[in-house]
Order: C-alpha cells, then structure tokens, then sequence
C-alpha cells in the first residue's frame, strides 16, 4: 500500500471496495478513482489512443487527458469518466477505456512501433486513396482507436431539468470563489454557488497554507458552512458549469447519484440547470500546465500540483524518489511535501538559472535543489524509474553538458499556469496573451460578468481571497443589493511571494525539434512535439487548421492541460510571437455532458414531439388501421382487412369510393375562423380569387401565394355569415398559415377589424365519398334537405345527427358526390359510429390516407408540399382559373415577371407508362432520351405515382419542363434499378374529366 | 439564449420569439406599376448589415404580437423594440460590446 498512515480528507475508517479491470481493490471514503489506483500502487492505468502507450495518471481535475475509464456495466455504462473527478463507491467496477485484452498486455501496442508511419494527419494521408478501400480501413482504424464504450442499453436512469434566476451566480469555490459567495451572499442577494469537484473548495482541499491561523482546508470548512447557513445562498454541488450563453444564461450540470452504488441510487441521476444570473463570477481556477520532454507521458510523470494533491487531499505516498521540475515558484510546494510525506529523496530541478524565493524553506526540508538545468528524458516503460537531466541555457533554447542519470520513481512538473477562461470565452470575450505571466488570460468583458483569482491570472493566495471578495461585493452591488454591513473582512493567509517564471515550454533537444523519443504534448490524442513541427513544415499556420491536421486539443479533455503549450510549440516553430498565433476557439461544453441530461425528461415518442390524434383515434385502432405520421398527427394510412397487402386494401378502399360509399376521418386538415366586418377584404388580397361576392353558406377552393407567386398552401373557405368565414387549410401548413396572417394583418394593415382564431382540434370532421354517399348522410342527418337542388355541391349546411348540431359542407377531394360532416370533437366518435351504422347497408369503407392520395391523384389534385416545393406557380400547376385578373393579392405582381412567365418553366402534367403496369418512383428524373453520357439533362421529377385500381393502370403525376405544351409526347423516366422507363405525357385527370361526378 | 422585451409582455427568453427579418419593407401601394426590379428589390433584396439591424421579432409562444426591434447583428445586443405603429426611433451609434465589467 501506497497509503499514508495519517494527514489528508480521506477517512480511513471507511474503507470501499470497487474493482479495476476485474481485480479487487479497497480505497476509502473521499477517494478518487484516481487517487485510490495510486494509493494501492497502480501506476499503469491506460493506453493511447494511437500509439498504445502505457499511460498513468497527470492531473487532478477537469484536465486529467489519460484516467478516463469506464464505468459499470451494461446500461448503467458510462464512458469516458475522469478518474481524478469520480469519487469511488462500493463496488465500483471500473475498466480501462482503451487496451485490449487489459491494460498490462496490450495487443495494440505495437503501433507504438510504427509511431513514424502514423504522423500527424495520417488519416488524410494514409486512407484518402483508393478511395475504396476506406471502409476497410476505417473498421480497423476505429477498432484501434477511440476512448470509451457507449451504453448500448435502453439508459435505465431518469433526468431533471430545472429553471433558475439569480443576483449573483458564482462558478467555482475555491478560494476566490467561497470569497466571492460569502461577500455576495452576506449582502442579501440570491447567490449560487457551483462547483464540479465531489467536494467545495477547490484548491483550499489539498493547500497546505494557513489562512486567519488555521489550515486552508479547515477554513473553507468554515466558510462552507457559512454559506450553508445563508438562507438566500444556493449550493450546488457536483455541478459543472458547462454552457456561458448569451445574455448571463449559464448551464450547469449536477450529478446527483453517479457517486453512489446503484443500489442506493434514488431519484434523478442528473440535474441540468438553466440559470439566468443578473452577474456572474468566474472563479474557474487555473490548470497547470506541464513542461514537454522526451518521453514525459510515461508512468509516474505528473503535474506537480497533482502530486501535492495526492499527497495532501488523499494522503497517498507517492514517490520513494522522486524528481520536481519547475520553471516556476508554485512546485517548490511540491518538492517540501513529497518531502513531509515520506520520500527519501526529492530533487528539485529549476530550469531557471536562480532558485526561486521558496529555496530556503525547500533546503530546510531536505530537498536537493539544482539550478539551470531541465529533464531530458525519461527511462521506464510502464513506470518511470530514472530520468536524465542536462544543463539548460538561460533562454530556454539550448541544452548542453552530460547526461546525469537521476533514479526516481515520479517526476513531477510544472510549466506555470493557464487561466480557465473557457467559460470567460465562451461569454464571447477574447483571450490576449500576458507576456509578463506567460499565459493567456480574459481580455474585455462582454457580459455582465467578472473573473477573479487564477481565472484572473492572479495565482497567489492572497490575491484569490481579496478579488473573490471584491467581486462578491461588486456583483452584488450591481444586482441591487447594498447591506450596511456589507463588506467581508478578506482572511489573510501566510503564502509567500513568487518570482516570475520563464517561460519553458518544451526542453531542447540536440538537433532538429522534435527528434529522438517522442515528447507529448496532448497525451489523450498522442499529439507530440513533432507533429507540430510537422504541421508547420507542410505549411498549416492557423492554429485551428494545425487543431485539426493534428487532433491537437481534441478528445474528452479538449486539450484542457495540453492545448495553450501547443500553440506557444506553433509559435515557435512558425518564430511567430504567440499572442499572433493566438488560441483556438473554446466552446461549450467545458467537460463532457450526458445526453441523458441534456435531454432530460423530454425522451420517448411522446414528449419529444406532441403525437395529435383525432377525436375517432380509438376507433381506427380498434377497427385495424395502420397509421401514418402527418406532421404531428397521427392519420389512418388505411385498414387493411385480414391478410390484405397494401394494395389490396387500398384498391378495395378506392372502389368502394368509386361505386358505393367510402368514409375518411378528415380532422387533421386546418381549421381557422376569420371574423370581423373586414374579413371577406382580407381573404380577398390574401388568397388568388375574389372572395368578396360569395354567398352566405357557400365554399370556395382557393389558393395562397407566397409574395414571391409560389403556392404556399390551399384549401377551401365557407362563408357562415356576412363577417364569418370559416378556412380549411392543409393538415401541415396550419400553424404557418395562422403566423402568415397575423403577421400581414399586424404590420401592413392593421387598421382591417379581422380576428383569427385556430380550431383545428375543436372540430372532428367524417367525410363521406361516393355515389351512395347521399342516401347515408339523408338517413342519419336531420334538418338538411339534401336534395341536389336544394344542397349543391361547394355549399354549406347546419343540421343534427342524433341530436348534436353538425355543419355539413358538399365539398370533395376524391372527385365523388360527397359530404363532410363537422361536430364539436368531444362528439367525433359519436357522430363517426352514427354514419358508419347509416351506411352498413351500403357496405361504407372507412379509407385512409393512402386511398385518398390515390383519389385525388386520379383526378389530378394537388398536395401542396407534394406536387410542388415553394418553386411552383398556380399557372404551372395549369390552374391559372384561381387567379383573379380583377384584384391585387398576394403574389400576383410576381405572375407577371419575366422569369414566372417563361414557358419553359416546370409544369405538372400526367405521365402515363407505356407499360401499364410499371409504376413510377415519386422523386424519379425525367429526361428526354435515355443515354449513358453525364450529365444527363433534367426535365424535371415525378410528384405523385400510385397504382389506380379505378382506371386500371399506373398514374403519375410530375413537373416537366415546358410540360403544358407538350401533350402526348414520350419521355423517359429513371429508377433507382438503372433503367429508363418510357412514359407519355397526359393532362392531369385520369377519371370524369369534366368533373359530373361531383355535382350529382 | 438572448433575452428579448416583448413591447406588450416584457422581457422573455429568446425561445419564445421567431424571427420576421428585416423591418419596414412596406408592401409598395401599386405593384402593377413596378417594374420587375423595383418588385424584385421589394421581396428578395435585404440590407443584411453588419451592425445595427432593423428587424421583425413575432412573441410567437407568447402573446403572438409582431413588433419591431434594432439590434446589433455583432454583438446580437438590443438597442430597443418598439410597436409596429411606433414612430422609428434613431440608430444609436454601433455598440458591439457591453461596457459594464470592462477590463482596464
């Protein structure tokens, strides 16, 4: 055991099992997975993603590129979690997300071999020719490749969406972050606080400083309880702050139960917050960034401010002997507590030519310290177990001297510090570059929003404490609060001082950069110093196209520890200044976010999107139908007697309209009413026909354009009284219509007295079709006179079935004497079974919506949407009979441009096949000649084309290049088999072209 | 998600609008009396600018009124709304970025 007697969080009097890659391994409360694997020894935790190297743990946070496992089994599975993140639980099963078979014998190793055949961008170069054989490669590559295993289970878990304002939003509770809560919190104002980590207070966890007299960690015990206490403050633990969007909404993700054993998981598994904050207070912290060697992702090579976590949060041993290198002052810390922790020896090797301020305090301890001098190397495979060290110039640019070999079981290392400004960034504020700290930090604010302490480029302690508070006051302030006693007393802590870092971001080597083992500087995707290079070499300068060609900053870490270090490693290989290379774009999320959480509750077929059923849904079930999705609504696509194929049934349905009765629930169609005394001079200007003289209970087929002349939508209107009209549309375009209207009645006349009102769903509507479609509607309605004279056909009746007021209007789609009988949707089933009894003795067929587009089509009516797709003109629809010459409408300056008056343009027309029995594919191109040379001129594509039982052979419809002039003529049609079917060219209406069936 | 003021509700999520594009395309009088470019610039030709915008903005999941907006298409900050009938009030100078919290 790695474990420390005595010092850190964890309580070792709770100990817990949990297994990694099927062996048994006991941690305590308050571990990482991280932390435990270390404290039981376990160095080799991983392989890359590319080479298959062996790879240990580097970080303690959000940036940890390499302890990504999976989690669980089966559907409670999740991918990619970060070990230095997920605290353990009993009976944790925890895999490697990337070797095979296991982590110590890995088969896929031997791409490490080849490391000098998989150079940067070896996707484009390798796979890109023949280009056949891609899918080979890529079955093989993917296999290879890649982290975690997605869930292939139904995921068992349920989530949370929740809404949420505040004064003051803070993000992060470290030390600036607590400060920040208490001053804000203190004053009155709505606070909340987030923070990521299984526990509050960020870096205070594993400080060893002393604030107001006592240890770091015990202070922030303090202040967190504090907070707990404020009433008007909320704390949101295990919270990521994923999404900074526009206008202060920040999204946050809580995990409520992933730290528990699934049996003792209750209630939501995650919790997504939507917050919408009057101020916001980045306390993000920073990432520490390490120092590129040659082989520096070995095993036991760590960022120095992890290995002062493990030791101090997780009182873990790491290291008997281990090495410190530093640029900087912030791992002198690290060398004293490896020290206090029981290492034998503990070197530390400053790349700078003076020993930093804390050199005194490192002696006393016992640390060796050599000055100018850098590691160059390290030796060990699956752990580290000497490295070497040379001298290094005081630019940073040259090695020089012998080789000492230094044996060491960890090297830890520290290149300085990188803000967190992702979310700073994502706010839309631009990173610029700090020369004096070597680091980029938040430059202009964009939002109503402040970074404070390391997120601020501010890394002492003392600077943490005293912005944090500020910021608290001021975010307050802002929101509107001003307490008396508002100020908070800053806490002062004992840190010391620094000296200035210089700037190393990777060690020297002789000869061209890049050369010898390689040095990587982002571990998750295998980016190293060469590949860099490399890029720059074959011309890539812009550091989001050098990204891609590298995968640089890629993978679940999204180049958290390694990115800022590859662009300075750009720079530098393009002698550019790195405030000219600059950054790449940081988007949302900040880690990765379940999709589970996003979505929430809103998962299934029926909260994703409404599903609309019509008031005799039930009856259509009950009697057979299949349905068919249109737009929301679930419609009847037909019903199918037993044993009955497609066909059958709906050649059965469509005879049955022709020669007797059919019945067709038609709820789905649009339904608004217009009203007002100005109502008829609004349908006038927005639909094509005059409107103005129509009758009191007459219907009218008209068509609405878009002002550009392209039909939009179609449908027939009924006059009910001298300022009433009643509109159908069609069953998808309903909302767009309503908006349509609203919006020319809102903004271009708003002085016309017209009101809308959408009732689609409050009337259900039974159309019945069919030559015996009279006999059934006069046996069942009461109060209509149905004679033909007395009831023509396009007008509009009010009468009684069973004692419920319906309207019937004589209107039709199929071309059939027909009736459509409208009743308030609560009665729809009632009235439905009222007319199916009245037609038994005419055996009357309930058709569905796959007869109906048969019908129609024999007749040669349009579904807009269908036959035309916003490029198609009532005249190339050869319906120029709707357009009034009389009257402006929408649309009707457009008819008259030179282009929507060509005779070339697409026309529908019928298509007939030669052969009658080869029925078309809708979509299909129509041409001239078939002919194997490309490309092929297009005439234009098929629209509609069915089977008709009742004219006993295929029909279609399509758009054709000067089709109207082209009557009888023969084209040629494509499937999708290769071949060209031959097809005249007909007028649109296969059946009663004069249209007498109708008006019986 | 951008916060927008509804004129007749107040300020909402961006989730509850749509979008009209651009404002005071007044449908010409007589379009008999255009000629094909005057129609054409009338329903297909935008201003598009970068900076501030005058723009039609529907409370669609609200209370479905049309109003008129300017907003800056940099920074996507409002400068006002105001009612279809409202008088058009001046373009303030372009102001991509919030000053409050500016960094010294």
């Amino acid at each position: 055991m790695k474990r420390r007697a005595n010092g850190g969080r964890v309580d070792r009097s709770k100990p817990i099992n949990f297994t990694f890659e099927g062996k048994p391994y006991q941690g305590f409360q308050g571990d990482t997975i991280a932390s435990a694997l270390l404290a039981n020894g376990v160095k080799l935790i991983g392989r890359s993603w590319k080479y298959h190297r062996p790879r240990g743990v580097v970080g303690d946070g959000a940036e940890e590129p390499n302890a990504i496992f999976q989690v669980e089994q089966g559907a409670l599975t999740i991918p990619n979690v970060r070990g230095t993140q997920a605290q353990i639980y009993h009976g944790m099963i925890v895999n490697s997300t990337n070797a095979w078979p296991n982590v110590n014998f890995d088969v896929m190793s031997v791409f490490g071999l080849f490391s000098r055949f998989l150079p940067a961008g070896f996707y484009y170069k390798t796979f890109m020719w023949p280009q056949k054989f891609w899918m080979a490669y890529e079955h093989i590559i993917r296999q290879a490749s890649g982290l975690g295993e997605s869930p292939k289970e139904l995921d068992p878990d349920h989530y949370e969406k929740t809404n949420a304002h505040c004064d003051v939003l803070v993000v992060g509770s470290g030390p600036s972050g607590l400060m920040a809560a208490l001053a804000a919190g203190r004053s009155g104002a709505r606070v909340m606080i987030a923070d990521e980590q299984e526990e509050l207070g960020g870096r205070l966890l594993s400080s060893r400083a002393i604030i107001n007299g006592k240890p770091a960690a015990d202070w922030a015990d303090d202040v967190i309880a504090e907070l707990g206490r404020i009433a008007n403050v909320t704390i949101i633990p295990r919270a990521t702050v994923f999404g900074y969007h526009d206008a202060n909404f920040l999204t946050i993700a809580e995990r409520l139960t992933d730290h528990l054993a699934p049996r003792e998981r209750r209630g939501a598994r995650e919790r997504v917050w939507r917050v919408r904050a009057k101020q916001v207070v980045l306390a993000t912290g920073a990432h520490e960034r390490p120092i590129v060697f040659a082989n520096n992702d070995r095993p036991g090579v760590m960022l120095a401010s992890a290995a002062s976590t493990y030791t101090n949060r997780y009182g873990v041993k790491l290291a008997d002997k281990a090495i410190v290198f530093t640029n900087n002052d912030s791992a002198y810390q690290t060398a004293i507590d490896l020290k206090n922790a029981g290492a034998s020896v503990v070197t530390l090797v400053d790349s700078r030519a003076e020993a930093g301020i804390p050199v005194d305090d490192v002696k006393a301890a016992g640390v060796i310290v050599v000055t100018a001098c850098a590691v160059v190397n390290v030796i060990g495979k699956a752990a580290v177990i000497a490295a070497e060290i040379r001298n290094i110039s005081g630019d940073g640019k040259s090695i020089s001297g012998a080789l000492q070999r230094i044996d060491c079981d960890l090297v830890a290392t520290s290149g300085g510090w990188n803000p967190a400004i992702h979310l700073f960034s994502q706010s839309g504020g631009k990173a610029v570059w700090n020369d004096d700290k070597a680091c980029f930090e938040t430059g202009a604010v964009v939002q109503q929003q402040t970074s404070v302490g390391a997120a601020n480029a501010s890394f002492a302690l003392d600077d943490c404490l005293t912005e944090g508070a500020a910021a608290g006051s001021a975010a307050a302030k802002a929101a509107g609060f001003d307490a008396p006693d508002f100020s908070v007393r800053v806490p002062t802590s004992d840190a010391p001082g620094e000296t200035s870092l210089e700037p190393l971001w990777r060690v020297p080597t002789d000869g061209f950069p890049g050369l010898g083992p390689k040095a990587f500087v982002d571990p998750q995707n295998d980016v190293g110093v060469s590949d860099i290079y490399l890029a720059a070499r074959e011309g890539f300068e812009s550091i989001e196209h050098v990204k891609r060609y590298t995968a640089l900053g890629f993978g679940t870490d999204q180049g958290k520890m390694g990115n800022i270090s590859g662009m300075a490693i750009l720079s530098e290989a393009l002698g550019n200044k790195i405030s000219d290379t600059g950054t790449t774009t940081f988007r949302p999320n900040y880690t990765p976010v379940t999709f589970g959480a996003i979505a929430g509750p809103d998962v299934g077929n029926t909260l994703s999107d409404p599903v609309r059923k019509t008031a005799m849904h039930t009856w259509h079930q009950e009697n057979g139908a299949l349905f068919e999705d249109v737009g929301q609504w679930k419609r009847p696509w037909y019903f199918p007697l037993e044993r009955e194929t497609i066909h059958q049934a709906v050649d059965r349905e469509c005879l049955a309209v022709r020669s007797s009765v059919g019945i067709m629930d038609a709820s789905t169609l649009g339904k608004i009413e217009i009203i007002g005394k100005d109502a008829g001079d609004f349908l006038n200007i927005i639909y094509t026909n005059a409107w103005k003289k129509l009758g009191i209970n007459c219907a009218r087929y008209g068509f609405m354009l878009g002002e550009d002349g392209m039909v939009m939508d179609d449908g027939v209107t009924v006059r009910l009284a001298e300022d009433r009209y009643f509109m159908h549309t069609t069953t998808g375009g309903a909302a767009t219509v309503l908006s349509w209207m609203e919006l020319w009645l809102q903004t271009e006349w708003p002085e016309l007295e017209v009101y809308l009102t959408s009732v689609t769903d409050h009337w259900a509507t039974a159309a019945l079709a069919g030559p015996n479609s009279r006999k059934v509607v006069s046996a069942v309605v009461e109060g209509i006179d149905f004679d033909k004279e007395a009831f023509p056909f396009m007008t509009s009746r009010e009468g009684f079935i069973g004692g419920v007021a319906v309207r019937v209007n004589r209107i039709s789609f199929s071309g059939e004497l027909c009736f459509e009988v409208n009743v308030n949707a609560n009665y729809g089933r009632f009235v439905w079974q009222q007319l199916m009894l009245a037609g038994e003795e005419f055996n009357i067929t309930p058709y569905g919506t796959e007869a109906m587009h048969v019908l129609r089509a024999e007749k040669g009516y349009v579904i807009v949407g269908q036959d035309t797709d916003g490029s198609v003109t009532p005249t190339d629809l050869g319906m120029s009979w709707a357009l009034s010459k009389a009257k402006d409408f929408l649309g009707k300056r457009s008819l008259a441009r030179v282009d929507t008056m060509r005779e070339d343009r697409k026309q529908l027309v019928g298509l007939l096949t030669d052969d009658p029995n080869e029925v078309l594919q809708e979509g299909a191109q129509v041409v001239n000649q078939p002919s194997e040379d490309t490309p092929l001129p297009m005439l234009g594509h098929v629209t509609s084309s069915y089977r008709s039982a009742c004219v006993g052979r295929s029909i279609a419809l399509a758009l054709v290049k000067g089709g109207h002039r082209r009557m009888g003529e023969t084209v040629y049609v494509t499937t999708d088999d290769g071949r060209f079917v031959a097809a005249q060219i007909s007028p649109t209406v296969f059946i009663d072209p004069n249209g007498e069936k109708q008006h019986v | 998600m951008l916060l927008i003021e509804c004129p007749y509700c107040g300020t909402r999520d961006e989730s509850e609008f749509s979008y009209g594009g651009e404002a005071h395309n007044a449908r010409p009088a007589d379009p008999d009396a255009l000629t094909d470019e005057q129609w054409a610039d009338y329903i297909f030709y935008r201003q598009n600018p970068k900076g501030l915008h005058r723009e039609l903005w529907n409370h669609s999941s609200g209370c479905r009124r049309w109003f008129n907006a300017i907003r800056d298409t940099v920074s996507y900050k409002f400068q006002c709304v105001y009612k279809i009938e409202d008088p058009r009030p001046e373009l303030a100078e372009a102001n991509t970025t919030i000053s409050a919290g500016e960094k010294s």
